[in-house]
């Protein structure tokens, strides 16, 4: 009885020493994520502008969001972007990654080549590309030109807009493709070589032991891509708005976060712009939740448990 | 027992177990394949190099050439133009936005790694009732969009007066960040317990255990974190554009993004600048990336194990 007593003290004292802790993260999450997130919801249903008075509105932003052609536009250009770079990036970043596999000491070369790219900042990769992808005089036309193709208009042309986003972001994809090469040397060579013996060909190493093993990081990074490819705004606004933006300028390059950007720091409708960011959290919410139902049906997690 | 197991195999001194040469016979052929595979391994490789480094080198290339030959896309300029840097120089305070985003990811990486590895060790070490439901909350808030809580954090800002400098650019990260929270709490459960019970036998604070015993045994991981936020704030676009209304302020992303506005996309098309001064926004970064390589790989290899 008497220790028992001893220990719940000793446990209040290390609860007391867990909160000293972590209380620089709960007064941030407080003040910077859980308070701003209350307000911003409350926001949504006001006009709230920064300056005048501020009423509520009730689901106005919310009908206006439906009604407005330019959310739906950008918002299927998100879409469209992520549904071109995700998966592009992810097959791009693996297949180079298990090249890297038997190259020896040499990969580490290639990894720091393939990393590089990472570390442009954003606006810069953005105003290369401008320049790289240019229709008549880029180098990428150029050297499509060498095989025979002829180049589109790739920042011009309001069809090629997002595969050039795109493409931009290929570029960046080398810390995937270091993730994806610690994971592959991660996996037990005794699999392959019990595969080996049992005569599997390499197409059916790949689809029962790589790909199963390497899973955890495949998941990993396709949901953190997907997050961040919803929310994409440097580089499409790098390239495509500012001031210099004409006003017929086409709505083919009009990401969600620039819209939403525009909306709240240049139109100053900060209340619909809070509307388009609680839409855009559900909408990140419903796509995460799906890729988990789904990634927990083929993730192999090591010990056979689903964490 | 062993005379009557010898009789039926051909030679005695080395009776190798059927299973093996089964193995040998299938592996030779597949070696030699292998040399073949290699050679295109490697092929693949420097041409998915030459993708990914060649734009670095050309953008070298194109920030020295004459404005008539920036777009010839030829690797060694016809003419080298050094005075791109000067113009560089005069097209905005390029040096004061030099040392703001220099102050500016310093203050972020030092203050998010000792936040973020203070909580971390709050998670690591105590146990404590709320631990899993608040380290769960903490991995949620990866999944938050910025957008959500974009305007209202202005708002706070705003109201205390601090638009228009740099401290909303990196205050935040006083209070720690998700995903470096839950990186270095893995790094502080990998110490063994038994160190703690040691030192607290000596007579040493918790303060203490975290500061003398948990972050000494983690410098690869705080320098991890450390270098990765400072590339993270190094290319950030958005808050700038948010926060920084004065030239004098911006950060070298912003003012780069101003001077391709100016100089690049309108006026007179001056794109020997705009490359020039995207050279000097990234060249930092890459010096980074020289100096701290190691930590790069080393914290995105441990991701995957994460993941």
């Amino acid at each position: 009885m008497a220790r028992r007593v001893a220990g719940g003290r000793l446990q209040r004292r290390e609860a007391r020493s867990a909160y000293l802790f972590i209380a620089p993260w709960l007064i941030g999450f407080l003040v910077f994520t859980a308070g701003p997130m209350i307000a911003s919801l409350w926001l949504s249903f006001t006009d709230y502008s920064l300056v005048g008075d501020t009423k509520p509105v009730g689901l106005v932003n919310y009908e206006q969001l439906v009604q407005d052609p330019k959310v739906a536009t950008s918002l299927s250009n998100t879409f469209v972007y992520a549904a071109l770079f995700v998966p592009l990036g992810t097959v791009v970043a693996l297949a180079l990654a298990m090249l890297l596999t038997k190259v020896g000491r040499a990969s580490g070369f290639f990894r720091s080549v393939f990393y590089l790219p990472v570390m442009t900042p954003a606006v810069a990769a953005g105003a290369m590309f401008l320049l790289l992808l240019n229709g008549q005089r880029g180098l990428v036309n150029e050297v499509l030109g060498w095989v025979g193709i002829t180049g589109p208009d790739w920042t011009t042309d309001p069809a090629w807009l997002k595969p050039s986003l795109a493409l931009v972001s290929l570029w960046t994809v080398g810390g995937s493709i270091i993730i994806y090469l610690a994971a592959l040397n991660n996996v037990p060579k005794q699999l392959y070589e019990a595969a080996l013996l049992d005569g599997a060909g390499p197409v059916r190493r790949f689809v029962s032991i790589t790909l199963p093993m390497i899973s955890g990081a495949l998941f990993f990074t396709v949901i953190t891509h997907t997050i961040a490819a919803m929310q994409m705004f440097d580089q499409a606004y790098t390239m495509f708005y500012g001031p210099q933006q004409k006003a017929t300028a086409s709505d083919e390059s009009l990401v969600y976060m620039v819209y939403l950007f525009q909306n709240g720091f240049q139109f100053f409708k900060m209340g619909f712009a809070s509307a388009m960011a609680w839409v855009l959290f559900l909408i990140i919410l419903v796509i995460t939740v799906i890729q988990v139902r789904v990634g927990n049906r083929f993730v192999y997690y090591e010990g056979g448990s689903t964490r | 027992m062993s005379i009557e197991t010898r009789t039926g195999l051909p030679s005695i001194e080395t009776p190798p177990p059927p299973d093996a040469s089964d193995l040998e016979v299938r592996r030779r052929p597949q070696r030699r394949r292998l040399t073949v595979g290699l050679a295109g391994r490697w092929v693949l490789l420097l041409a998915a190099s030459i993708a990914f480094a060649y734009p670095l080198v050309w953008l070298v290339s194109a920030s020295l050439k004459p404005k008539s030959q920036v777009f010839d896309n030829r690797l060694v300029p016809e003419t080298v133009q050094w005075s791109n840097f000067v113009e560089v120089w005069d097209a905005g305070p390029v040096l004061r936005w030099l040392m703001n985003s220099g102050l500016v990811s310093l203050m972020a990486a030092l203050t998010v790694t000792l936040s973020s590895a203070f909580v971390a060790f709050g998670f690591a070490y105590f146990r404590f009732r709320l631990r899993g439901v608040l380290f769960g909350l903490v991995l949620a808030t990866m999944m938050l969009p910025g957008a959500v809580t974009m305007i209202p954090v202005y708002l706070i800002w705003h109201q205390l007066g601090l638009v228009n400098t740099q401290v909303p650019l990196w205050a935040n990260n006083l209070f720690g960040s998700a995903f470096y929270i839950f990186l270095m709490r893995q790094f502080f459960l990998g110490i063994p317990r038994e160190l703690f019970q040691a030192a607290r036998i000596d007579g040493c604070s918790n303060v203490g255990l975290f500061w003398r015993i948990a972050l000494p045994l983690c410098r690869p991981a705080l320098i991890i974190v450390f270098i990765f936020e400072l590339q993270a704030s190094w290319s950030d676009l958005l808050k700038p554009l948010i926060y920084l209304q004065s030239e004098e302020y911006f950060t070298m992303p912003r003012g780069l993004k101003q001077i391709v506005d100016g100089f690049a996309l309108s006026g007179e098309y001056h794109w020997e600048i705009a490359m020039a001064a995207t050279l000097v926004a990234t060249l930092p970064m890459i010096i980074v990336f020289a100096v701290g390589q190691r930590y790069f790989m080393e914290g995105l290899a441990t991701t995957a194990k994460q993941g």
